[in-house]
């Protein structure tokens, strides 16, 4: 075919390129996961040997199980992700919907006003939202984070959704409304089936910045029993900061979750990036 | 050289698809209205408000809400355990008294370096990769992809401290590295020193986020046309030719797109700062943000008392840099930029 474009110098070339790059990547995540296996002498005499049975040791796992409550924090970040991304979805494909179906005054301008929070980042409110979850009796509870990360991830939703909305076909939904389905029915079972693949990159989108997410915790909700994964290693690290065994072991723990989420869900989630909704 | 052909075939593209929509349209109004007629007799268009309700009640409560009142609380102090107007009064503080403008322009100082050197290293290596990832007959190249993008999935926290650990010189991996390729002199506390820990942070930020230039580029280098190479292919531009002169203006908008999402991203970055060098954004100082300085003049911090009304102007002051950013995007960048149509 092309035989113009390749030859065998340049594939070393970029091959040498990508696995140099990929080393870079991947090393720190590779130092800390194996060091969080061995024991003290052996984390500082040889950084960078895998554990052997003479090193290999859980002292580290152990306070962290024992100090820090690593299952609540995780159960809390779940909590607050999985319904802040149901709610972003829900709400979000709702509006996009009525946004891309019906012609009503305003459409175009309740778009624009839907977008402004697409550019703006939503942390420019915090004195403001600190001060109505606190008169709102919602601060150190998980629905101040859910909101937050609920109004956050809509403008975005609404804009990718109803982009895909557009192509769902008309006659469908004409056919289903001369069969005299209703309005909500016609969303439900056939347009929100076909719209499935943007949905999966509106979840992609949303999931790893609240997952990750340090600023809302940390205002809005630091109490013991409300602080997610993130929150919960920084102060756990924070205070265990020259126990290296322990730093280390919550910094895999942290990463695990991750790292298999990611692997089991990568292709989804590279194919959500690269299907072209941002445009 | 296949730019009249490619305008021809636009033109001729647009016409058809254009033909296509009236059509469409036209059948859609018809149906559309007959249905709409019957259904509007039965009952008003009341399922309209009850799908936005509930997305426009959320964002406007929670987010075009507060951020109007937090530019309001700006206006606001307290005096005397009271919240008094007193109109721009903590924005000459915050821009005219040295204690707090020497902090406002430090801060904003280190912003642009972070962002400069993001756009100087994060987006050139992430277009780099990209391109060599997009190319046709590439092996394991879902593998490199998959694997470069590791580092953005991970938290802030995880982040920061495993750089943290790494560049100690304490543990010595840094040091012991260099070592073997014999700069060992070149090592320093990049995090401890003044002048070099924002750079430091600011490459730690980027080693996490390439990923999302290179795939966002890498998407647009894969909905270039093969047509088109192949035709650059005859008139002879090959290889990095065809990268300069045929791929990179094409992909010129998406290069615009992940400037504005860098700005946007780095003008409100709070938390890597603050989960390897803390509140206090040391050493010094040295590292400190907009971000880290609203969170401290918000929230106070040892001998500092919380302030809101002057953190709801520095949150001010970063509403309207990052409104600066998206309008010149918009205005300037996003309307002169050439569009190809594909």
């Amino acid at each position: 075919m092309n035989k113009a474009r390749s030859n065998p110098l340049n594939t070393y070339a970029m091959h040498g390129a990508l696995i140099l790059y990929t080393l870079i990547a991947l090393f720190p995540v590779f130092v800390i996961l194996i060091n969080s296996f061995k024991s003290r002498k052996a984390i500082f005499r040889e950084p960078l040997a895998l554990p052997d049975a003479e090193s290999f040791s859980m002292i580290g796992y152990q306070t962290v199980m024992k100090q820090g409550d690593f299952f609540l924090y995780f159960q809390n970040s779940l909590i607050v992700t999985v319904a802040s991304l149901a709610l972003v979805l829900l709400f979000g494909a709702m509006a996009a919907y009525a946004l891309s179906e019906y012609r009503f005054r305003g459409n175009t301008l309740m778009g624009l006003y839907l977008a402004l929070g697409i550019m703006i980042p939503i942390r420019i409110g915090t004195v403001a939202i600190l001060e109505m979850m606190v008169a709102s009796g919602l601060v150190n509870t998980l629905w101040a984070l859910i909101l937050v990360y609920t109004a956050q991830g809509l403008p975005l939703a609404v804009f990718i959704l109803s982009e895909f909305m557009k192509q769902v076909s008309d006659d469908l939904k004409n056919a289903g409304r001369i069969d005299g389905l209703s309005e909500y029915t016609i969303f439900f079972r056939l347009v929100l089936p076909l719209v499935r693949p943007a949905m999966a990159t509106v979840a992609v989108f949303n999931m790893i910045p609240i997952w990750n997410d340090l600023w809302f915790p940390l205002i809005l909700a630091p109490a013991e029993e409300t602080k997610t994964l993130t929150l919960g290693s920084q102060v756990f690290i924070g205070q265990f900061v020259t126990d290296w065994n322990a730093v280390l072991s919550a910094l895999s723990m942290a990463i695990l979750p991750v790292l298999i989420l990611y692997v089991i869900f990568s292709r989804q989630l590279i194919r959500g990036i690269t299907s072209g909704a941002v445009k | 050289m296949s730019r009249p052909l490619q305008t021809g075939k636009a033109i001729h593209a647009n016409d058809v698809s254009a033909f296509a929509q009236d059509i469409n349209e036209a059948s859609r109004l018809e149906t559309g209205k007959s249905v709409q007629k019957h259904a509007s007799r039965r009952r008003p268009r009341l399922h309209i408000a009850v799908f936005l309700a509930p997305a426009v009640l959320i964002y406007t409560a929670v987010m075009i809400f507060p951020l109007a009142n937090t530019l309001r609380l700006a206006l606001y102090s307290r005096i005397d355990q009271e919240r008094v107007f007193t109109g721009l009064a903590n924005f000459q503080t915050l821009f005219f008294d040295p204690i707090w403008s020497e902090q406002f322009w430090n801060a904003l100082g280190n912003n642009f370096w972070f962002f400069l050197v993001h756009m100087l290293v994060q987006n050139p290596i992430g277009i780099a990769l990209a391109a060599i990832l997009s190319h046709p007959r590439l092996r394991f190249a879902a593998l490199y992809r998959s694997a470069i993008f590791i580092p953005t999935i991970l938290s802030f926290v995880i982040v920061g401290f495993a750089w943290k650990l790494i560049l100690s010189p304490i543990w010595g991996i840094a040091p012991s590295m260099l070592d073997a390729v014999g700069l060992k002199s070149l090592f320093a506390p990049w995090l401890g020193k003044e002048e070099y820990a924002l750079t430091t942070l600011a490459l730690i930020s980027v080693w996490q986020f390439i990923g999302i230039p290179m795939m966002l580029i890498y998407a647009a280098l894969l909905s270039i046309p093969e047509e088109i190479l192949e035709a650059g292919e005859v008139d002879g531009i090959t290889g990095m030719g065809a990268f300069w002169k045929i791929k990179l203006p094409l992909i010129l908008p998406s290069i615009g797109i992940i400037s504005i999402l860098t700005f946007v991203g780095n003008f409100n970055a709070f938390d890597l700062i603050y989960a390897s060098q803390g509140a206090l954004a040391g050493p010094d100082f040295s590292t400190d943000i907009l971000g880290t300085f609203m969170y401290r003049t918000f929230f106070g911090f040892q001998l500092q008392l919380g302030d809101p009304h002057m953190g709801s102007a520095i949150a001010g002051a970063m509403f309207a840099i990052i409104l600066l950013g998206v309008c010149i995007y918009l205005f300037g960048v996003q309307t002169r930029m050439r569009r190809y149509q594909l």
